[in-house]
């Protein structure tokens, strides 16, 4: 049978999902990307690749998202290599079909994408600044020495949240520190920090925008409780968190490289090809151009960063 | 000073050529087109420039460097009514307060309702000014600038569509090239209708119905391309028809201020400063034109363009057109107004097949 590869490779987590011609998960991982895309990519295979030993499942094609589509587009031979919003939204809108609003938030940006009969009709993403992101929520799960898994659980036994600074991060923790120092519980300061961050993503990214139900809120933070709860009393509505919510963007991509019809060779072996990556600053203007080269085996296969003709590589 | 005067104003679009022309066969001095701009100017301009000034401040700063690097010696800013009103002072001073020489012209001290004040801060430029010269030169500038604006405006909307990559930039930028040379109106006008002409022959094979995007933006940002990623040639490239109706023509040459401020009545009725009402009056019109989109871009902190975009998303919810803001610093990452891009296309690609 065959089967179709989706792999979304975020700042922080590196997911990768295996679907059917029924648009069924046979397969399905999630890990951290832990700085190495190409290293991650390769761990997930592995894991892909076991969890489909005893299936007759042929991959046919792939389709890559996330920051790092490009890269692993090219180390997978991906037939397509979409960008993160509207992989989420083929994703969610193919599960969810009647889904209207989008809440999403990663572990460095967050985007809220609206949706009206199927269509995306508007989206917004998180510009300048990360504040208010899964990377914010774990390093002040550091500060308090609680685990981020069960920073959700936390918060919820809070019955009066701290109120804390959600325009930026450094101001938070600052208030943070201050709020804990002065005796407030650390659930209530958790809880208070479940909401600021909602407070913050609904001002930032979700300023202006209607958000009619049916929402859906996906991205690694959508599995903290704390935070789903923070968003209902906020907005008003109940929202849904799909199971495979942090896969959304993968389970997209897949849907795409189905419905792309382009069929490419893939192998399970890639995972083991030696790739590289070089870069350097082209010196030919004072643009200085970072161009990034891919070497497999030690052959270039493709690169990219140049502006202008000058700074292309050739590519024998 | 009895050196030769060499003028320089900061890279603007496309407009070199014009003021080129201006300087050199109207104040009779020598003009120096600014290198084009790069991440080095832009690198200069923020190391000297305080942080949280505009961007589009840094670029002239950047700018300014380089032209005085290349033997500038008179430089020149104009004024606004936000932050570029004090562009002029605040860049004198950090650029002699950097050790360089030089001639500064500063619009925003002028009194424009003075000759005298006129003709005494031209004299900065050249000491020995003609007048007549001047006025001989202007309407043959103002055509230039007329002209620039009305093929940019040719290119924005046809060159997604040409049937051969990038004939007409490589036809325009021919153009500029030889404009660069032309010393009076006969020359320059030879030379206008033979490019049109040539423009005009250029094989386009557009669609029936295109995906149709306009742009808007605060003044300096939506008009050079460096500033805003050269988003306009990226959206050409995705196969858009692309319209952007700020330029030096809309704005001063034929001063629609007033004409904006009345069509854009429902959604703005007071200034809300800069060329913010322009911003909303031309969203306007693009929406009642039924466009597919509108981008918004704008530099990082720019206070008139951030009073537009919140009245942007009214437009946005009653003609139904999705809007996407930019916000424009010195380290934006490219990759990530890509995404954003990419994303726009494919949302509205799904809406017109839908």
């Amino acid at each position: 049978m065959k089967g179709y590869l989706g792999i979304d490779i975020g700042s922080i987590s590196t997911k990768g999902v295996v679907i059917d011609e029924n648009l069924n998960i046979v397969a399905s991982e999630y890990l951290w990307t832990e700085g190495d895309p190409m290293g991650a990519v390769k761990r997930l295979l592995k894991v892909l690749e076991n969890q489909l030993a005893d299936s007759h499942i042929n991959i046919v094609s792939v389709g890559t998202t996330g920051s790092a589509r490009k890269l692993i587009g090219v180390m997978t031979n991906a037939s397509v290599v979409k960008n993160e919003i509207t992989a989420h939204a083929v994703g969610t809108t193919t599960l969810h079909p009647d889904v209207n609003t989008i809440f999403e938030i990663g572990g460095q940006d967050s985007k809220i994408i609206i949706i009206e009969n199927g269509y995306v009709v508007d989206y917004a993403m998180n510009t300048l600044c990360a504040a208010g992101t899964g990377s914010f929520l774990s390093s002040q799960a550091h500060r308090l020495g609680v685990s981020v898994e069960e920073f959700g659980e936390i918060a919820l036994r809070s019955k009066h949240p701290t109120n804390i600074a959600a325009r930026c991060t450094v101001f938070a923790e600052s208030d943070l520190v201050h709020k804990a120092q002065i005796g407030h519980s650390k659930e209530d300061i958790i809880a208070g920090l479940c909401k600021a961050v909602v407070m913050n993503y609904l001002n930032n990214i979700g300023k202006g925008k209607k958000f009619n139900p049916p929402i859906v809120f996906q991205g690694g933070v959508s599995k903290n409780v704390g935070v789903k709860k923070a968003f209902e009393d906020a907005v008003g509505h109940e929202v849904i968190v799909d199971k495979n919510g942090h896969l959304m963007g993968a389970f997209g991509v897949a849907v795409l490289a189905k419905n792309s019809g382009i069929e490419k060779d893939f192998s399970f072996d890639v995972a083991d090809i030696k790739f590289r990556t070089t870069g350097f600053d082209c010196p030919k203007c004072a643009n200085h151009c970072e161009i990034v080269c891919v070497f497999k085996d030690d052959k270039l296969i493709d690169s990219w960063g140049n502006k202008c003709d000058n700074g292309a590589v050739k590519i024998n | 000073m009895n050196k030769e005067i060499i003028a320089c104003f900061p890279q603007w679009g496309s407009y070199s050529c014009a003021f080129r022309y201006l300087f050199e066969n109207g104040f009779g001095v020598k003009y120096m087109t600014p290198p084009p701009i790069t991440k080095h100017t832009l690198e200069i301009g923020s190391k000297n420039s305080p942080d949280f000034v505009c961007v589009p401040f840094k670029y002239c700063l950047g700018c300014h460097i380089e032209a005085l690097q290349n033997g500038a010696n008179c430089l020149m800013q104009i004024y606004g009514s936000c932050r570029l009103n004090y562009y002029g002072e605040l860049e004198e001073k950090i650029l002699r307060d950097m050790g360089y020489e030089f001639k500064f012209f500063n619009m925003a001290e002028i009194n424009f309702r003075s000759p005298k004040s006129i003709i005494n801060n031209l004299k900065i430029i050249n000491p020995n000014i003609s007048l007549i010269k001047v006025a001989t030169a202007i309407p043959t500038t103002i055509d230039i600038i007329k002209t620039i604006d009305k093929i940019e405006d040719y290119i924005r909307k046809n060159a997604g569509f040409q049937v051969k990559e990038n004939e007409l930039e490589n036809i325009f930028s021919e153009f500029k090239q030889k404009l660069d040379h032309t010393t009076n109106r006969k020359q320059y006008k030879k030379l206008k209708k033979e490019y049109l002409k040539k423009l005009k022959s250029v094989q386009i094979d557009k669609p029936k119905n295109p995906i149709r995007v306009g742009l808007v933006g605060d003044y300096y940002t939506v008009q050079e391309p460096f500033s805003n990623y050269f988003m306009e040639k990226e959206l050409e490239k995705m196969g858009i028809e692309v319209y952007r109706e700020m330029n030096l023509t809309n704005s001063i040459i034929k001063s629609k201020y007033k004409k904006s401020r009345k069509y854009g009545k429902k959604y703005a009725k007071f200034n809300i400063g800069a060329t913010a009402n322009y911003t909303v009056a031309e969203a306007l019109k693009y929406a009642k034109n039924s466009l597919d989109g509108i981008i918004q871009v704008k530099s990082f902190g720019c206070t008139p363009e951030i009073n537009a975009q919140t009245i942007l998303q009214n437009i946005s919810s009653d003609y139904k057109i999705p809007i996407l803001h930019f916000s424009f610093d010195s380290q934006t990452s490219e990759t990530g107004i890509k995404t954003r891009l990419e994303a726009f296309y494919d949302m509205l690609s799904a809406k017109k097949r839908g």
